[in-house]
């Protein structure tokens, strides 16, 4: 086949392709001028016969656009790509740059440049070290970046969580919020958290039993987060430091209790917060959340297996074991979140805190405050997901 | 002996024990610095390794009833306890360090009894007392107790030796005994178990827990020493640099790369390291790099009238100084990053409206300036 004669198609024997000196058919036929090129679209007869005979005339108007036509080799507006081009240094430089910056801007938004060394100097902050921790290991920044950001849009969109009396949480110095707790697994706590640092513009600081402590990567994350030991002498520090703090004085009774005692308080431990709360002379905010104990009906309990693992309780909801990873998502519940009156304790002297008869008074107070308001809101409550 | 001065009753005889060591030798020399003290008598097993200057030095065994005759013939009229060691070390095993801590104590303690002379004791003990768990409040005060009896090891003799002091604080009322609790120390010449941990140029940490860390700098211990010896307060205080620096980011700030691994396998890495004479691991120091301990200092600013100089993270930053970094690769990619970047923002971030210089001059900056900021804003 090597002898076969070649016949061009169209090109009159001249390759179609441009080989960089000489522009390609098309560009011929584009550019004009050449005499060779200009009547070579023997395929397609009409525009090849009115340029052979209207080439005179149509010169002058395609010269404006490509000055360098009347030349034998006429270069093209644009230079022909070269392999050599295309390929020499992936996508330039520029390019890339400019894509970044586009990508950039689309991320962060007009200031990127700004943002983005914003972000990058935390960063900068968090490798290196040089951020501040309280005490009690309470990471500030790291709780308003990052554990606050995660929890927002489950208390916004999955739990519609709504808020009121949070004008009952006073604005500076210490208070303590005692609430209910339900739900197997004390996503509450997380949820009043984000509540009240949205709402409120302060931060609660969780008191835990030891068993979070206990637990890696739990420990951690809830030191971080503001959480200490629920022991009074740490719940007095804390209130003394002018501190929010949260408790929850049912426990694990609370969280751990079947679907069928759902929204029935149990015993308030045993009135530990109260005489903290007397001693530091800090007002009670009784905190009702109706909506926690629908997220993961507890129908059922492993004692056996929990207490060779050392934990209260092993949970068995209509989800759980039966779908496996997929029944650790809660229920869509809707929530509501009712802050009570403060009930106030700095009238009383510091030695009531030794005297147990008022302080399972105050008890009673604040248990019975929550026990109504859960009554009056789920009467309001429409069904368990509206 | 002494200054040539005659003796006095204006200036104390002290006896300090356990000048062997660096921290002792040390203060030892501060003390005889110090104008209120005339004489200062050193007492070990083994000769001090380095120049002891002015201090006078005793060969003599705290476990054997010498040390009651070093004191009666000295006129001694206080004595500073610092033979308390955390490690066997160079002392041999375990057996040989229970004998050292509570034999020796016991035994000064049963010559400072019989010594007419004495009026003042100081003992230098360790927050390890409190212990460290998951149980613990997040700041011990001297009135707790730790949430676990320590069963044994360096706590165990701490709690020990403690109650003989109490004991003895009961026997002879005239005498003032104050018990100093001291954080772990932290200096660029200190050797202890943390410091070697620290030095370390890869750092186990126990996997899925963050300790807090409070540490008392070597110069701050000097200084309460002789605060203790010199202002005459009886009573147990803690004695810590304030603030809380977290064990990542106290390793972060040494520029220290990690290892988690679970808690059994750093104890096992420990004792590897101390079998290896690499590393002093004590047994009580896991406990502590899980769970960490902070304590209230509020007694030592109160009643005891002691200042630290330095915070937890400056006394980190001073500690980082003299530490090769072994990591901060990270920290060198976003600081040539946040260069690279024309980023006028930082000081408009913190400070107001800051011209760019600021920011070009925080960023070479060398290891101690990472720990400069944190220490400015210790609370």
């Amino acid at each position: 086949m090597s002898d076969a004669e070649i016949i061009p198609i169209g090109t009159r024997g001249r390759p179609g392709r441009g080989t960089g000196k000489a522009p390609s058919s098309a560009a011929r036929s584009l550019a004009g001028g050449s005499g060779g090129g200009a009547g070579s679209k023997g395929t397609s007869g009409r525009p090849a016969q009115r340029r052979t005979s209207e080439e005179e005339a149509a010169e002058p108007t395609e010269s404006d656009q490509t000055p360098a036509a009347a030349s034998e080799t006429p270069v093209p507006e644009r230079p022909a790509a070269r392999t050599r081009d295309r390929h020499a240094g992936g996508i330039p430089a520029a390019d890339l740059m400019a894509a970044f910056q586009v990508a950039a801007r689309e991320v962060f938004g007009e200031e990127w440049e700004v943002q983005l060394a914003r972000f990058l100097a935390f960063l900068r902050r968090r490798v290196t070290g040089s951020y501040v921790v309280d005490e009690y290991g309470f990471d500030q920044e790291i709780t308003q970046r990052f554990f606050m950001a995660a929890l927002r849009p489950i208390a916004q969109k999955w739990f519609r969580i709504e808020v009121r009396g949070i004008e009952n949480i006073p604005t500076d110095g210490g208070a303590l919020v005692v609430s209910n707790h339900s739900g197997t697994v004390p996503v509450d706590g997380l949820m009043t958290m984000v509540s009240i640092h949205d709402h409120a513009g302060r931060y609660l600081r969780p008191l835990g039993a030891d068993l979070v402590f206990r637990l890696p990567i739990v420990s951690t994350m809830a030191r971080k987060g503001g959480a200490t030991l629920a022991c009074n002498e740490d719940a007095e520090r804390m209130l003394r430091g002018g501190e929010l703090v949260g408790v929850w004085p049912e426990g694990f009774k609370g969280i751990g209790k079947p679907y069928a005692e759902r929204y029935k308080l149990q015993r308030f431990g045993r009135g530990g917060f109260v005489s903290a709360a007397i001693r530091t002379g800090v007002p009670i905010v009784p905190l009702s959340v109706v909506g926690a104990e629908e997220i993961y009906p507890l129908v059922g309990n492993l004692p056996g297996l929990a207490r060779i693992l050392g934990v209260p309780y092993i949970p068995i909801t209509p989800t759980f074991p039966l779908l496996g990873p997929l029944g650790l998502v809660p229920l869509p519940s809707k929530w509501l979140l009712e802050f009570g009156e403060p009930i106030r304790t700095d009238e009383y002297d510091g030695g009531a805190a030794d005297d147990p008869m008022l302080v399972f008074n105050v008890t009673d107070q604040v248990r019975e405050t929550i026990q109504q308001t859960l009554y009056t809101l789920l009467m309001e409550r429409e069904s368990v997901f509206r | 002996m002494g200054d040539g001065q005659p003796e006095a009753e204006l200036g104390k005889v002290v006896l300090v024990t356990g000048v062997s060591r660096d921290l002792g030798r040390t203060f030892a020399r501060s003390l005889a610095g110090d104008p209120g003290v005339d004489r200062v008598i050193g007492v070990d097993v083994v000769p001090p390794r380095g120049d002891v200057g002015d201090v006078s030095f005793v060969r003599a065994d705290i476990r054997n009833p010498v040390i009651a005759k070093v004191i009666a013939k000295e006129d001694v009229d206080t004595v500073v306890h610092m033979s308390v060691i955390a490690t066997p070390g160079t002392a041999g095993g375990r057996n040989t360090m229970k004998e050292l801590n509570v034999i020796g104590t016991m035994q000064l303690l049963a010559a400072c009894q019989r010594a007419t002379s004495l009026q003042h004791l100081v003992v230098k003990s360790t927050t390890t007392v409190y212990g460290a768990s998951n149980r613990d409040p997040a700041m011990f005060t001297e009135d707790m107790q730790p949430r676990r009896a320590p069963r044994s090891g360096y706590a165990k003799d701490v709690a020990e030796i403690e109650s003989y002091v109490r004991g003895f604080a009961r026997r002879r009322p005239d005498v003032r005994v104050t018990t100093l609790r001291c954080a772990n120390v932290l200096g660029p010449a200190v050797v202890s178990p943390l410091t070697s941990y620290l030095r370390l140029p890869v750092v186990p940490t126990v996997i899925g827990y963050d300790a807090r860390l409070q540490v008392l700098h070597e110069q701050d211990l000097y200084g309460v020493l002789q605060h203790a010896v010199r202002e005459e307060v009886a009573g147990t205080f803690n004695v810590a640099g304030d603030g809380i620096l977290m064990l990542s980011q106290a390793l972060r700030r040494l520029q220290r790369p990690t290892v988690p691994m679970p808690g059994f396998a750093v104890g096992r890495m420990g004792n590897l390291l101390r079998q290896a004479r690499v590393a002093d691991f004590s047994p009580e120091q896991l406990a502590f790099l899980t769970y960490g301990r902070g304590v209230d200092t509020t007694r030592m600013r109160t009643q005891l009238g002691f200042e630290p100089t330095m915070t937890t993270a400056e006394a980190f930053a001073d500690f980082a100084t003299t530490l090769t970094p072994t990591g901060g690769r990270a920290e060198r990619v976003l600081a040539t990053l946040s260069q690279a970047l024309p980023d006028p923002d930082e000081p408009v971030l913190e400070a107001v409206a800051g011209p760019e210089g600021a920011e070009q001059a925080t960023g070479p900056r060398a290891v101690p300036a990472h720990g400069a900021p944190g220490g400015a804003e210790h609370e």
